[in-house]
């Protein structure tokens, strides 16, 4: 690992949970009382409060899912903190004041000046005068109809359409996280595009305001009206520490007749040290809903970050001619454990789906691709084409593939194929011999690898992504 | 060809080199001047693709005696990427493939890593397409080759040609090409012997490994020598090539055993 990534990754991290009593922090635990907590601090309508009740009475009666391929110490979530109210970040007068490492990976990463600057907890605006780019963005968003805020602001302003939708597509009992996420979360982003618009840029969770404390149970939802489209970046490629170990997000997509929601994420979190110690447990539920004839949701992730990653991206394809989209890269180094993958649930007719899985092992860590393709009975016609490539790097890491196909109609047609491929030393030698040194080799063979992923990625991401790639690798080669 | 004036380039002094711990290489000299063109012959685990490796640096070879000096330096003090830099070329026996990497990319970061390192102008991919469609034509090669994964799926003859584009981009210093003949048909070794001559110069060398005369029929070596068991056992002219097509390597081994005896 190269000694930026390293100072980086050695900076002050709290392991475990956070255990000062400020003043407006809910009690540790999880209980009734403190639902109603969370849910009175935000001034919640009964409804959501029914939510989220309604949610933990399930969780309770849940367990913990044992299937996952991946290991780590009982979580006792009767020692976390549930509600802290959102502190202001410290605000830093300029970018003289930020720590130059950071400032340094930046620019390895090739991060956007404007961005490093929010990143780094400096206010935009005393960079970049006194036109806010998040106010600007809002504005130009609203003209067209579009709705893009926080999950408590659209509680609040946007009502009908949340009750209408939260939860319609991860049922509050959904799964043991999902239904702890339904029980507790905090905010996250309200994105509501109406019928025919098409979004006129990317949606970035950069331009939301109030995106710094979303918190560790975060919760998305985004609605596509009839004929409406939008594209959704989520997560940055910067490295991303937090002081909560657990994290359970909540995205709900939602996409009417013709509308088309592309979600792209990448994800860098606090993966642990180099000795697989402390690092993000990431548990993620993230699905979407074809609702419509002819609509279409794709995903496209780049996981390199956590110690633990849990995430199947799925979608849900209802209406006739429907398309789901899965496009993954997982990267694990040290001792990273990812078990990551996609479901493709099948309902209507002539429904398609595509799954591309790139996975990438390195040091001593696990990556699992667990996939489901359901072809249900009344999907007559349906197709599937699922690729699951693994890379290992090294001797001591591994690679799984969990394949699930369900097929119910005997018109459908599903395809898989997978392959497992090694960066030999006799690659690197050709390299070498070419002039080429192991990292920049590495690095090419990687891309190549991935290629058919970032090329669905937004142009700035894909390049972002690449290098984040190489970085993650330093050192694991050679 | 054999210039009166020319420097030498390569100074091999008694080296020795083992892999997995088995000595391969015991006692090998070899010197190889600017200009000319070297043919290393003889048989089959004598040890020729091994010093090939040996000079790129293969990681699996371990020097253990001896040295080289390539240039007025110690070679063996140059990481493989180094050495490629500084002239030294391996045409592969067995290109390696390289999945999901096009071509035109590897030859272009091959180009540009090695101009870099040379102080020399670096092109983009536009300029780089020109130069290198340019360079492909020496060759025969079909534009194709550009958009495929580097050696994925090549036949034996087109990762061949391959390999001596590499060498025409790079314009190394000395080229050790190591069974380059090998599993080509008649044309295309026509076409990469072709290919080797127009790149031989008064400023470099070519040590050229291999089992065949036919190989030198077309690129006409200044020197043959035969290895046997780890060590260069005899040096001569062309002529001993087609010496050794007519009689094989025995008869070399017993001159070498006799001679041993006499000096004994």
């Amino acid at each position: 690992m190269s000694t930026v990534l390293q100072d980086l990754v050695n900076q002050p991290y709290q392991h475990g949970f956070v255990t000062d009593i400020e003043a407006d922090v809910a009690p540790k635990g999880l209980s009734e009382d403190t639902i109603r907590l969370i849910s009175g601090k935000k001034n919640e309508p009964e409804w959501l409060l029914e939510l989220r009740l309604s949610a933990y009475r399930q969780w309770l009666k849940m367990e913990e899912p044992q299937w996952p391929n991946v290991k780590y110490p009982k979580i006792d979530f009767q020692a976390i903190s549930y509600y802290s109210a959102p502190k202001p970040k410290k605000t830093l007068g300029s970018m003289n004041e930020v720590d130059p490492e950071l400032l340094r990976t930046f620019e390895k990463l090739g991060v956007p000046m404007n961005e490093r600057a929010k990143l780094a907890g400096v206010a935009v605006d005393v960079i970049f005068d006194s036109v806010s780019v998040a106010t600007t963005y809002k504005a130009k968003l609203a003209e067209v109809g579009i709705i893009f805020c926080s999950i408590s602001e659209a509680v609040h302003e946007h009502p009908e359409l949340v009750r209408k939708y939260l939860g319609s597509v991860v049922p509050v009992g959904d799964n043991y996280y999902a239904a702890l996420n339904s029980a507790v979360f905090t905010d996250g982003s309200f994105c509501f595009i109406p019928r025919g618009v098409k979004c006129p840029m990317d949606l970035s969770t950069y331009f939301r305001i109030n995106t710094e404390n979303t918190g560790q149970f975060e919760r998305t939802l985004i609605v596509a009206e009839e004929g409406a489209s939008v594209s959704y970046l989520e997560g940055c490629t910067a490295p991303k520490f937090d002081t909560n170990q657990l994290h359970a997000a909540v995205v709900e997509l939602v996409a009417l007749d013709d509308a088309d929601i592309k979600y792209s994420t990448v994800q860098n979190w606090y993966a642990g040290d180099e000795n697989g110690l402390g690092g993000i447990y990431n548990f993620v539920t993230k699905r979407g809903l074809c609702k419509g004839v002819n609509s279409r949701i794709s995903w496209t992730q780049v996981e390199t970050g956590s110690a633990i990653t849990w995430k199947y991206p799925s979608c849900v394809l209802r209406g006739d001619n429907s398309v789901g989209e899965f496009y993954s890269v997982a990267l694990t180094n040290h001792y990273q454990q990812a078990d990551t993958g996609t479901k493709m649930i099948h309902l209507g007719k002539n429904t398609r789906s595509t799954i591309v899985s790139k996975g990438i092992s390195a040091g001593h860590s696990n990556n699992s691709y667990r996939g489901l393709v359901r072809i249900a009975p009344t999907a007559a016609g349906a197709r599937n084409y699922s690729q699951c490539d693994s890379m290992l790097i090294g001797e001591r890491c591994g690679a799984n593939t969990f394949p699930y196909i369900q097929v119910n109609n005997p018109s459908a047609k599903v395809e898989h194929e997978a392959s497992t491929s090694k960066i030999g030393e006799d690659q690197l030698f050709y390299f070498a011999q070419r002039g080429v040194g192991a990292e920049e080799a590495v690095s090419m063979i990687i891309n190549g690898f991935c290629k058919d992923v970032f090329q669905q990625l937004p142009m700035e991401f894909a390049v972002e992504a690449t290098k984040l790639l190489g970085l993650k690798l330093e050192g694991s080669v050679g | 060809m054999i210039y009166q004036d020319s420097k030498t380039l390569l100074a091999v002094r008694g080296l020795h080199a083992t892999v997995n711990g088995i000595e391969i290489l015991k006692g090998l000299d070899l010197t190889v001047k600017s200009g000319e063109v070297h043919a290393i012959m003889g048989p089959n685990g004598s040890g020729k693709s091994t010093f090939a490796k040996v000079l790129a640096g293969h990681p699996a070879y371990a020097v253990s005696g001896g040295a080289v000096v390539f240039e007025g330096g110690n070679l063996f003090e140059l990481k493989p990427e180094a050495r490629a830099r500084a002239g030294v070329f391996l045409g592969f026996q067995y290109p390696i493939e390289i999945p999901g990497v096009a071509n035109s990319q590897f030859l272009r970061l091959a180009y540009n890593t090695v101009q870099a390192g040379r102080g020399k102008d670096e092109l983009d991919p536009l300029e780089f397409d020109d130069f290198v469609r340019e360079k492909m034509k020496l060759l025969e090669m079909n534009p194709d080759f550009l958009d495929r994964s580097v050696n994925e799926g090549f036949s034996g003859g087109e990762k061949k040609r391959n390999e001596i584009l590499q060498m025409a981009l790079l314009e190394p210093k000395l080229a050790i090409l190591d069974e380059t003949d090998s599993g080509l048909d008649i044309d295309a070794l026509r076409i990469v012997a072709g290919g080797v001559n127009q790149l031989a110069n008064k400023d470099n060398a070519i040590v050229l490994v291999t089992h065949y005369q036919r190989l030198l029929n077309y690129i006409v070596p200044d020197y043959v020598h035969v290895m046997d068991a780890g060590r260069i056992v005899k040096t001569g002219g062309k002529e001993l090539a087609l010496e050794l097509e007519a009689r094989g390597y025995d008869w070399v081994g017993a001159e070498v055993k006799a001679n041993a005896g006499v000096n004994a």
